[in-house]
């Protein structure tokens, strides 16, 4: 017969009808699943006892290898086998050179928004990786807890913007996951201390990962937690210790060369053995060999620290600013939460220690910390609980904004709001007669569009044309308890609206997702080219309307028949470019348009100011002025 | 009548309630739902109701309300493994027949 769980009173299901969810810790380094069973909050481990599943995939001969049995072919077959993918979620192929000079593996050349990397199974995009460990983290869950999920929460990093989180959704949904919520990671860590039910006062989180690095500066009052404000740095983790010491290593073996993709990888394996022996010895004898490579020598645990120091003041000086950013003194700070494996590392703890001025709470195993904290409030959106015993409240990482003229970003919603929020702004248009608007939305704390990143474009189009400046168009930004954002603008005058389901540029439609993304970089490319387009068509539109408004007041009496007929005929031909589809040809004709009304415009100019100051004089002005 | 507890699922109940840090047993009981007519109840007990019949075993209070006993009296409540699935077992000897999945059964 079937296995049953202890429920909480009242909360028995109907057979076949078990509310069964997970929290998943998608880590860049890696990855676990947890699910309260019977009231407890516990890791789910695999067949072989492995609580903690490696974030590597491999793309081998006979098929997808996820978690340790890839890891062990990451020496020998590099450029198949897949590391720190968490890292490219909802990145730009632009965002990459920063990336690239430390990744293994090849990126395929291609004009596509996502990055895609070079596989023996074709070009493969960060979701689809990361959906890979997903999947096998769920199947895991199935075994372990014998019937279908309802859902799960999925923790991200605090840091992570509208693209990333949208991406970490994409993956879940090629996994075939119901997602129930994306929870900050630091939050779930204080839910997975039960410091909700604690002390009233500011938490701090210190979230040192394989490859991201959080602060969180969390405060609890009457039972909820509010996000004061988060800082740190998405690049920046245990790996890169491991890299310091791979780079002393190599340095010290005085090899000349440039290492391969494998002797790389086997440097740094070695450089975190010897991390994490470090924790509990205080000096380690390490041996590399790899064909014509071989050194041995000792790293003692001051050394390391000499190594890393660089790297953890890094980390402190991102907990002062975030202190700051929150406007707590140090002082304030009730309890420090360690989470992340690279905390473990004792120079860690110390540096961090001294700073808060407490000793920081290590209790549970912080690689596991954030799944149970994920379990936990999984179980709490499922329905198992009677009440809604936890509300969390979380922040925007990165201010939300829209591009206004001249390419500058103007926020709407600024960093550190908590979530869900709505905020409405008013805009008004730049021309006579403009009847569309683009709405260009962007993240990021840059004044110019160009340093932020972008989340999405969509144009209101169709209300009637008003002198510049008359139209009152406003904008609508709102972010849902995920932290996802949706868009919407209306011209207040004539009703007219235009309400977009915002993706972020690097998120998917649902039918891309059907097809796997593979071809995402031709949809990148026809949207481009049809906004292009219709950015022309919307500037042709434009100068038709103001034209024929103008011929009619004073056509007639300022121009000539033969320059009449000049003007209809660049007119003529813009018109018939518009209805065509390249832009560059509408983009032309508009010039066309324009030389052709260059004097027409001049003497409407000077006619203008003519019937301005007729019968006034130049000294009422004067007047008027001084009054 | 009795309700008893196997050793392991005795350990089991008291690490669990431990962890969950209130509750005074473990209620057992029968509703009528699933596929075959009826489903088990396992749940954590905070309040003990009028009709409620309380039995102790191994030092835990077993919590079954009248009507339930009917039908599961003389069950014996097992923790078992399967695979990676582990979870409670009723070993109910007024069991005629169960659904495919053993989740819901007939007397």
């Amino acid at each position: 017969m079937a296995l049953l769980q202890i429920s909480e009173p009242g909360q028995t299901t109907a057979p076949h009808q078990h509310k069964l969810a997970v929290g998943i810790d998608l880590g860049t380094t890696n990855s676990l699943v947890a699910s309260v069973r019977s009231g407890e909050a516990q890791t789910l481990a695999d067949i072989n006892g492995d609580h903690i599943l490696p974030s590597v995939v491999r793309y081998a001969e006979q098929g997808i290898e996820v978690g340790q049995a890839a890891i062990e072919h990451a020496v020998i077959d590099p450029s198949n086998t897949i590391v720190s993918i968490k890292r490219l979620m909802g990145r730009a192929a632009t965002d990459l050179k920063s990336l690239r000079q430390s990744s293994p593996y090849e990126f395929s050349i291609s004009e596509s928004v996502v990055p895609k990397i070079k596989t023996r199974a074709g070009d493969v995009s960060a979701v689809e990786v990361s959906s890979e460990i997903l999947k096998s983290l769920k199947t895991r869950a199935i075994e372990t807890l014998g019937d279908e999920l309802v859902g799960a929460v999925i923790t991200v990093p605090a840091y992570f913007d509208d693209a990333q989180r949208q991406a970490t959704k994409d993956a879940a949904r090629l996994a075939e996951l119901n997602v129930l919520r994306l929870l900050n990671e630091p939050t779930a860590a204080a839910v997975a201390y039960g410091l909700d039910t604690g002390q009233e006062g500011v938490i701090a989180i210190y979230d040192l990962g394989g490859g991201t690095f959080d602060v969180s500066i969390l405060r609890l009052k009457q039972g909820v937690f509010e996000v004061l404000a988060t800082g740190g740095d998405s690049a920046l983790g245990g790996d890169d210790f491991d890299h310091a010491i791979a780079d002393w290593m190599l340095q010290q073996s005085g090899c000349k060369k440039i290492p391969t993709p494998s002797l790389v990888r086997l440097l740094m394996r070695e450089a975190r053995s010897a991390k994490e022996q470090l924790a509990s010895v205080t000096e380690v004898n390490v041996k590399v060999e790899l064909d014509d490579f071989a050194w041995q020598g000792e790293l003692t645990r001051s050394q390391m620290q000499a190594l890393i120091e660089p790297l953890i003041k890094k980390t402190i000086m991102a907990c002062r600013r975030s202190l700051r950013d929150a406007d707590v003194a140090v002082e304030d700070v009730l309890e420090v939460v360690m989470v992340g494996g690279s905390t473990r590392t004792l120079a860690v703890r110390e540096m961090v220690g001294e700073f808060f001025r407490r000793e920081p709470l290590v209790s549970i195993d912080p690689d596991k910390v954030v799944a149970i904290g994920a379990a936990l409030q999984a179980d709490v959106l499922a329905g198992n609980k009677p009440d809604d015993e936890m509300l969390l409240l979380d922040v925007i990482p990165l201010s939300l904004g829209i591009e206004t003229m001249g390419g500058l970003a103007e926020k709407i919603i600024y960093r550190n709001t908590p979530i869900p929020v709505a905020k409405a702004q008013d805009f008004t248009t730049y021309k006579d007669g403009q009847t569309a608007m683009a709405v260009h939305v962007v993240q990021g704390e840059r004044e110019l569009v160009d340093d932020c990143r972008s989340l999405a474009r969509f144009d209101l189009r169709g209300f009637p044309p008003h002198v510049a400046g008359a139209a009152r168009i406003r904008v609508t930004y709102q972010v849902d308890a995920d932290g996802l954002l949706t868009v919407s603008a209306c011209e207040e005058n004539s009703g007219v609206e235009a309400s977009v389901d915002v993706k972020p540029s690097y998120g998917l439609t649902d039918s891309e997702i059907e097809t796997m993304l593979r071809d995402s970089m031709d949809h990148a490319e026809d949207d481009m080219h049809s906004r292009m387009l219709r950015e022309q068509q919307v500037e042709a539109d434009r100068v038709v309307e103001a034209l024929d408004a103008a011929l009619q007041v004073d056509g007639d009496e300022l121009l000539s028949e033969d320059e009449k007929a000049n003007i209809a005929q660049a007119r003529n031909q813009l018109i018939e470019a518009k209805a065509g589809d390249d832009s560059e040809i509408i983009k032309a004709a508009i010039k066309q348009v324009e030389d052709a009304c260059a004097d027409y415009v001049a003497r409407r100019m000077n006619s203008n100011i003519r019937n301005a100051m007729q019968g006034h004089s130049v000294e009422e002005y004067a007047g008027n002025e001084q009054e | 009548m009795a309700i008893t507890l196997t050793e392991p699922a005795a350990e089991r109940i008291k690490s669990f309630l431990e962890n969950r840090g209130k509750g005074i047993g473990l209620r057992l009981g029968v509703k009528t739902m699933g596929c075959s007519g009826m489903g088990y109840v396992i749940e954590f007990v905070d309040e003990i109701n009028a009709d409620d019949e309380v039995f102790e075993d191994k030092d835990i209070k077993v919590i079954v309300d009248k009507k339930s006993l009917v039908y599961l009296d003389g069950t014996e409540v097992d923790f078992a493994r399967e695979g990676l699935n582990e979870g409670f077992k009723f070993n109910n000897p007024k069991e005629k027949d169960s659904c495919g999945c053993g989740e819901s059964f007939t007397v």
